[in-house]
């Protein structure tokens, strides 16, 4: 099936047999998946799954396969045009920590294992990639640069893809991250966001009964409950999400330290901005309340940025999803996609299948829909690749 | 050749074969065809995984296997479907050579397979390995095709999790440690270089697997070892370090089970090889014991060890592989 597209609608006539392609390379995406998916990758320990991508893409005779000082990985399969490249990524870390038994399940219908979906999958895919655009016999216009994105969750803060677009010498006209779940998810815009830790130490010569509290759970509990008070606008769409509360050792000891950690987000900078304010007057408040030592660490922190629903790759992404009886499921992300766009690329975010128990042991993607998942990937590619998503001059 | 110059020649590790593009040139320069064989029953959690690795990765990508078979006892979970769906060939192991009629155990699986199953080396990977990865297999076929005068390689697993410096231990399981190597070592003293002799893991050349009878229960691998060590001597053995293995662990109790049908296995072996002699008439039944409150009771547990003959005493065989 190797041709030049000269429309969308060409792309579109072809989606079968491009589905047709990817279903036969099941085995290959699978051993992919299995093989990437139990080696650890925690934030800032991506090392081995990122060499072991890298051995992949070798393998497939990229070219300039290598890592960056940052601990990502890359691969290189150069297209006929020289000034034009598409940037195709997925994060290489997970939430799981190296302790955590990686054994991934396979069963007839699915993949179990910690992380397989968040982002096991979004890496295999870019694994598969180069074989994949072999067997469909297509060779790009456009140059194509797979990453796999180290230091991306939480403290990572997207240091990875930061590193490479402050350092990156290579003109990329479009960028597509690629994520495990869900399918049919698109996103082209990024919600602003704010993500923090609040520590707080008690005192050792803590008075405890004149203070009539016991210890650093309550102390953060008083904190929470002053967070639950701040009022969230429906509009623009505004959430705080407590993801995390770290505090003490047994039945009978008072905790003297404990931490909590939050996320903030918003589809307004302007708000995001507000209830960062809101948390550090919680936080004085509460420090000179109970004596105790109270701080608020923001960890990361991201600016409100999107394309317009109606740029040409949000356009055509949803014309193939479509195709693919895929409806849209638009969501913004804090994902690589806020990068790209603050660095002036046109990105969006894909996901792959479908998938449940997302960062839990029994996290799990469903098989069949891989392959419509994948389908829709390389149609997106094409049509970025035929310049049918460039913004017109 | 002495124990510990073959120790030092035939022991390899997997890391050793890494480059399967020069492995599989080597193998094609000889012409060699080479069957995976995964014997199964009720493997449904673990057969999918290690389908999708091997075909991936030693046929689709690097084409060093020929066949991927599965010979299923009569699972009844979903084994079967699984391993189709994922492309294996599957077989029962029923079906297979109909006329010998059908026996319960493993070792008959392997001995099928030996008929049903086209290589010139069958690789045996059991099919309950939960950290598969393909030097499973590459790491015990890479001996035979590099070295004509090695002829059956088993796998050893030798990963300390935590280890400083120094001399460390190393060897198999606890039936291994406490049964098979004392008795290797006060009959068969060359044997005890095989590091893991019961592992469920080895390479071997069809003309080995075609000469030797195959006790279908516990025996089977121990079995095996003297018949290939009586016929071709130490240096037709290698074994390969593939690091670890993650698997189901066995109770005490089924052990138990495991080390009797071994060493009925064991004994008429020497027996058969004049080793030993005038042995009585062993019987099948073990014994083992449970309590009720303050009350014992026994509890019996038949094992046969029954035996398969030599395949190429077959003429079915020798008509389908054009054996005289």
């Amino acid at each position: 099936m190797s041709r030049a597209y000269n429309s969308i609608e060409e792309i579109i006539r072809d989606l079968p047999a491009i589905r047709e392609v990817c279903v036969s390379l099941r085995e290959t995406l699978l051993a992919n998946l299995v093989m990437l998916g139990e080696i650890p990758a925690p934030t800032f320990g991506e090392e081995a799954r990122v060499n072991f991508l890298m051995q992949r893409f070798s393998e497939c005779g990229l070219q300039n396969t290598s890592s960056d000082e940052c601990g990502s990985g890359f691969g290189m399969l150069p297209g006929r045009s020289r000034d034009r490249n598409i940037l195709l990524l997925a994060h290489a870390d997970t939430v799981f920590s190296k302790k955590r038994d990686h054994t991934v399940s396979v069963h007839a219908d699915r993949v179990t294992g910690p992380g397989i979906a968040d982002n096991s999958l979004g890496l295999a895919v870019l694994a598969t990639l180069p074989t994949l655009l072999e067997k469909l016999d297509l060779q790009l216009d456009a140059g194509l640069v797979l990453m796999g994105a180290a230091r991306s969750l939480g403290r990572g803060d997207l240091e990875g893809i930061r590193f490479f677009l402050d350092n990156n010498k290579v003109p990329i006209v479009a960028g597509l991250c690629v994520e495990g779940v869900q399918l049919g998810r698109l996103s082209y815009a990024s919600a602003g966001m704010l993500r923090g830790e609040i520590f707080c130490r008690v005192p050792e010569e803590y008075d405890w009964i004149r203070r009539g509290t016991t210890g650093a759970i309550l102390i953060i509990n008083e904190v929470i409950n002053r967070i639950l008070g701040i009022p969230l606008p429906r509009k623009p769409q505004t959430s705080i999400v407590l993801g995390s509360v770290e505090a003490g050792a047994g039945f009978n000891i008072i905790p003297t330290e404990a931490t909590l950690r939050f996320e903030v987000r918003s589809e307004s900078s302007e708000i995001v901005q507000e209830i960062a304010s809101e948390l550090e007057d919680i936080i004085e408040d509460v420090t000179s309340q109970t004596a105790s030592e109270v701080t608020l660490d923001i960890v990361a922190r991201r600016e409100v940025a999107g394309l317009e629903i109606g740029h040409p790759l949000v356009k055509q992404a949803r014309e193939i999803m479509s195709s693919l009886s895929l409806p849209p499921h638009i969501t913004p992300s804090i994902s690589e996609l806020s990068s790209m766009i603050n660095h002036g690329i046109p990105a969006i975010t894909l996901g792959i299948t479908e998938g449940e128990h997302l960062h839990e042991k029994r996290e799990t993607v469903q098989i069949e829909p891989m392959f419509t998942g994948l389908t829709q990937l390389i149609a997106v590619l094409l049509a970025i690749d035929g310049g049918f998503c460039d913004e017109a001059e | 050749m002495k124990l510990n110059e073959w120790i030092k020649k035939n022991t390899f590790h997997h890391g050793q074969f890494w480059d399967i593009k020069k492995l599989i040139e080597a193998k094609e320069k000889q012409g060699l065809t080479i069957s995976l064989c995964l014997p199964t029953l009720n493997e449904e959690k673990t057969i999918g995984k290690e389908i999708i690795i091997f075909k991936s990765e030693l046929m689709d990508r690097y084409p060093l296997l020929d066949e991927i078979a599965v010979i299923d006892s009569g699972s009844t979970d979903k084994t079967c479907e699984i391993a189709a769906a994922f492309g294996a060939d599957v077989y029962l192991s029923s079906d297979i050579l109909p006329k010998q009629g059908t026996k319960k155990g493993k070792g008959e699986n392997l001995w099928k397979a030996v008929y049903q199953l086209k290589g010139d080396i069958i690789c045996y990977v059991d099919a309950d390995i939960a950290n598969i990865h393909p030097r499973f297999a590459y790491g015990l076929i890479a001996p035979l095709i590099y070295n004509p005068e090695m002829k059956y390689v088993k796998a050893f697993y030798d990963r300390p999790l935590a280890f400083s410096q120094g001399v460390r231990p190393s060897g198999g399981g606890r039936v291994t440690e406490i049964l098979v190597r004392p008795l290797f070592s006060l009959f068969f003293p060359e044997l005890t270089g095989l590091i893991q002799p019961l592992s469920g893991e080895y390479a071997v050349r069809r003309e080995v697997l075609e000469a030797i009878p195959f006790p279908i229960g516990y025996g089977v691998e121990t079995s095996h070892i003297i018949d290939v060590y009586d016929k071709w001597g130490l240096k037709a053995f290698a074994q390969t370090d593939l690091d670890q293995r993650v698997h189901r662990n066995q109770a005490t109790r089924d052990l138990g089970k495991m080390a009797f049908g071994i060493l009925r296995a064991f004994l008429r072996r020497t027996e058969a090889l004049g080793v030993l002699h005038e042995l009585p008439e062993l019987p099948s039944i073990l014994r083992q014991f449970q309590a009720h409150s303050e009350a014992y009771e026994q509890v019996e547990h038949e094992i046969f060890e029954e035996e398969r003959p030599p395949m190429i005493s077959l003429p079915e065989y020798r008509e389908k592989f054009g054996r005289k």
